[in-house]
């Protein structure tokens, strides 16, 4: 894998989330310092960092879940996907967020069934027909590798899963309306090491059709899953690279700091 | 459960017996090319040395990696320190046959034949036999095999000090060339050489397997 140096890492043309001088607060106090990023298409970019560094702040930009915080607002910059500034008045938020699905740290699926869980997208889209329905209730279960777990008990409540098999079943459930990028907030901090690995297995298998950018406390699960890893700090973007490069040869001495528990 | 990244250990278990094949190769290759006076066999033993460096660095980049990005514990970790050590031995080894050649060469542009064999050839076989077992050991996983190797080192050690004692009475009566003696006793040095590389294999092995 080629490896860069500069701060945007990725380069342009293969990037499919394009961040510039990008500057976020929460009413007076700054989140984000002039964020520059390009994020490759069909990787995994994991963000990392210590608590309160933005990673998630930042993570939650890309689908605009800062919306819903009243006092939170751009200062200035922009993040353009597929060349489109997602800022941008005339953007649905709506339709912006069937592009750009989401994964959150404590699963959360619907009081419904398994079936009902994944259906619930495209209902809402208008899509009522039981077969169309079915195909894509089994794609999805299957891309997120739990099919042949649930297959026997598609109405069952998706409450009765385990939690694995819940935060698994909320990616089939992103994947259902399509997206093209996928973002997780801690996808695996609530579950046990056998449902974390089936998760990290399963972000392995999605990285060939989907762009994933995930927020993770566990540095060995960045190292294992991703591609690109970007370290923030007091909410500034402080190295991004190749994995490796991050892991085994950081640039800066904070990133050193930080990967190898040396931090505080 | 497999794991995605695990395919990148059996990557680095292939590498171990490539360059165990190879390094072996090459110590037969330098052997055969002393035993038949074939000076195009020692050129061509002493130019995998290149390859089989190349090996060892990227054996040991990859034990790194792996330490570094996937955390492996119990056999993994064990698997990984192996490969590393592992690697320096057999590259040594090949060392060993780089040296074999050069030397046959020496003794060939000098004296245009070998003609003072001693029991090189019987303790390569020994040596090599050992490596080879070694390798299998490693590649099979068999416990029995590589304990089995430790015994045989003693062997090789006996006729290397057979072959220097020989060596050495004919220099002090003056007989032959000296410097083809010595090269011939530092040859059958590298092969007492080989034969201990083969040993630590074997060792780390059986750590491998056991823990221990």
């Amino acid at each position: 894998m080629a490896q860069t140096s500069s701060n945007s890492s990725a380069p342009e043309a293969a990037s499919i989330i394009k961040v510039r001088n990008f500057d976020f607060a929460y009413g007076d106090s700054q989140a984000l310092f002039d964020i520059n990023m390009n994020i490759r298409e069909k990787e995994v970019t994991a963000l990392i960092g210590p608590s309160g560094c933005g990673k998630s702040t930042f993570l939650r930009c890309f689908n605009r879940m800062n919306d819903l915080i009243d006092i939170a607002r751009i200062k200035g910059g922009s993040i353009k996907i597929k060349n489109i500034d997602i800022y941008n008045k005339d953007v649905d938020v709506i339709e912006l967020r069937k592009h750009v699905g989401m994964v959150f740290q404590k699963s959360n699926p619907f009081p419904k069934s398994i079936y009902d869980n994944i259906a619930y997208g495209l209902r809402i889209q208008g899509i009522k027909k039981k077969d169309v329905l079915d195909q894509v209730v089994e794609e999805c279960l299957r891309g997120a590798a739990l099919w042949d777990e649930v297959k026997d008990r598609l109405n069952e409540s998706a409450l009765s899963m385990s939690g694995g098999q819940q935060q698994r079943l909320c990616i089939a459930r992103a994947l259902a309306v399509k997206p093209e990028i996928l973002l997780m907030d801690e996808p695996c901090s609530a579950l046990d090491p056998i449902a974390t690995a089936k998760v990290e297995e399963l972000i392995h298998k999605l990285k060939k059709d989907y762009t994933i950018v995930i927020v993770t406390h566990n540095m060995q699960q960045a190292a294992r899953v991703s591609d690109r890893t970007a370290f923030f700090y007091l909410g500034k973007l402080i190295e991004y690279d190749v994995t490796d490069t991050i892991f085994m040869k950081p640039k800066h001495e904070k990133t050193e700091a930080y990967v190898s528990g040396r931090f505080g | 459960m497999n794991r995605f990244f695990h395919k990148e250990l059996e990557e680095i278990r292939s590498k171990i017996i490539l360059i165990g094949e190879k390094a072996n190769a090459a110590g037969r290759l330098a052997v055969e090319a002393f035993i038949e006076s074939d000076l195009e066999k020692a050129q061509a033993a002493i130019e995998v040395d290149d390859e089989i460096d190349a090996l060892e660095v990227e054996i040991d980049r990859a034990s790194v990696r792996y330490i570094t990005l996937r955390s492996p514990v119990s056999s993994d970790v064990r698997l990984i320190f192996v490969a590393i050590k592992a690697s320096h031995d057999l590259e040594r080894a090949g060392d060993e046959a780089h040296s074999i050649a050069k030397r046959t060469r020496n003794i060939l542009m000098r004296d245009g034949k070998v003609t003072r064999p001693v029991a090189i050839e019987e303790m390569s076989l020994l040596a090599f036999d050992m490596m080879r077992d070694a390798i299998t050991s490693f590649l099979d996983e068999n416990l029995e095999l590589a304990q089995g190797i430790i015994e045989r080192d003693k062997k090789v050690d006996k006729l290397n000090k057979q072959n220097f004692k020989e060596l050495y009475k004919e220099m002090n009566g003056s007989k032959g060339e000296a410097s083809t003696q010595v090269e011939t006793i530092l040859i059958s040095k590298s092969i007492e050489r080989i034969a201990d590389h083969a040993k630590n294999l074997a060792e780390e092995v059986i750590y491998l397997l056991t823990g221990e």
